[in-house]
């Protein structure tokens, strides 16, 4: 008996869901990706896409989504950081493509 | 004795030419070089479009897919750019507050100069182009400034387009080390990637001229900014070249500068001189 009521227990345990996102997630993701977002500025590279992640990472966090609002801002920050590799590596190859 | 003096000299003679030619400063290869830049670029073009006559890349995907040509040469009969055009001589004709008009602040009055904009102004450092000298004038007589991608400031220079219409296009850059960097900004935009989707504007307009875009045919580069300002039926009204470059932006998602950016009229400034000598054709109308 003992035995069926532990197997039961760690059954329950594991089909329990992974814990939600809090708000300090939320801003700590949002903080991120804002700050890499600002990187490509400086770099005058940033992209629509990374925008619209912000704002939807925003908004889903007003409407106390929280795991939505950090997956999008992950989702920012990715974006932010690969328009920062192309800022940052176009420097020199945008002459590959010279007329010459 | 002749002999060796005869000797002596071709030595001498030597000496001195191979010494000129070690004294030449050599061109580094990263010296920009708009001349050999200009010659290069049309090179790339006529050879990619052998039977196109030159003066008609100033025509867009008209002279690269010959349906397009003849709905392009019907709608000619009644261009859409026509009320634009209307409207931007009476904006040009009436006087602002004060009186005087934009006649004032050019040369020439202002007609027939379209294919010397932009330059670059030694006095400020900065490339000048049509849209901002515009808006210059304006601001100088007392009037709000047009906004850079809508009508009012597509019909102004859709008229001075007009008045310009088959005079070659001949953009300078002085003797200044700003005016040839400027002209390099311009040139390093147009070839550098952006978006999300990874494109620069050669990337479209140098390597996919006459291919189509979904539905649309892509124009040469060669001559492109000769035909502004243009009515887009896509747009369902005129746009400036301010409005050509945010949206380009944009399509390849990246978030555009705003209008008159110094990148953007650097870009302006190479992409026009590049095109020198082909003509003025705007205003022009696309698809």
């Amino acid at each position: 008996m003992r035995a069926l009521l532990l197997i039961a227990g760690l059954l329950c345990a594991g089909s329990a869901p992974a814990l939600a996102a809090s708000e300090a997630d939320f801003k700590a993701a949002f903080a991120a990706a804002e700050a890499a977002e600002k990187e490509a500025g400086q770099l005058r590279n940033q992209w629509t896409t990374t925008e619209a992640a912000l704002t939807a990472a925003k908004k889903a966090a007003a409407a106390g989504n929280f795991d939505q609002a950090v997956a999008s801002a992950k989702e920012a920050e990715a974006l932010a950081k690969a328009s920062i590799f192309q800022a940052t590596s176009e420097k020199e190859r945008w002459k590959d493509m010279e007329i010459r | 004795m002749r002999m060796r003096f005869a000797i002596r000299l071709a030595s001498v003679a030597l000496a001195l030419a191979v010494v000129a030619v070690a004294g030449r400063p050599a061109r580094a290869a990263n010296t920009p070089d708009p001349v050999a830049d200009a010659k290069a670029f049309r090179k790339f073009f006529t050879d990619k479009f052998p039977t196109l006559k030159s003066n008609d890349f100033v025509n867009g995907p008209y002279s690269m897919n010959e349906d397009l040509r003849r709905q392009w040469e019907e709608k000619e009969q009644f261009p859409p750019y026509e009320f634009a055009l209307e409207a931007g001589k009476e904006m040009f004709a009436k006087p602002f507050k004060n009186g005087k008009t934009y006649a004032d602040c050019f040369p020439n009055g202002g007609i027939g100069i379209r294919q010397n904009y932009p330059y670059f102004d030694q006095k400020e450092g900065k490339v000048i182009t049509l849209e901002l000298a515009l808006n210059r004038c304006r601001e100088a007589n007392g009037e709000a400034p047009f906004s850079y991608v809508k009508d009012e400031m597509a019909s102004l220079t859709a008229y001075m387009a007009y008045t310009s219409r088959g005079k070659p296009m001949d953009i300078k850059i002085p003797n200044d080390p700003r005016a040839l960097e400027a002209y390099e900004n311009g040139k390093r935009y147009f070839y550098t990637r952006r978006g999300q989707l990874n494109f620069s504007c050669a990337t479209c307009h140098v390597q996919s001229p006459g291919e189509r875009i979904r539905a649309e045919i892509l124009a040469p580069a060669l001559g492109i900014l000769n035909a502004m300002p243009i009515y887009r039926s896509e747009w369902s009204g005129m746009g400036t070249i301010s409005r050509r470059f945010t949206t380009c932006n944009s399509q390849i998602r990246g978030v555009p500068l705003d209008p008159q950016d110094e990148d953007y009229r650097d870009l302006e400034y190479y992409l026009s001189y590049v095109s020198n000598g082909l003509p003025i054709s705007g205003p022009g109308a696309r698809p």
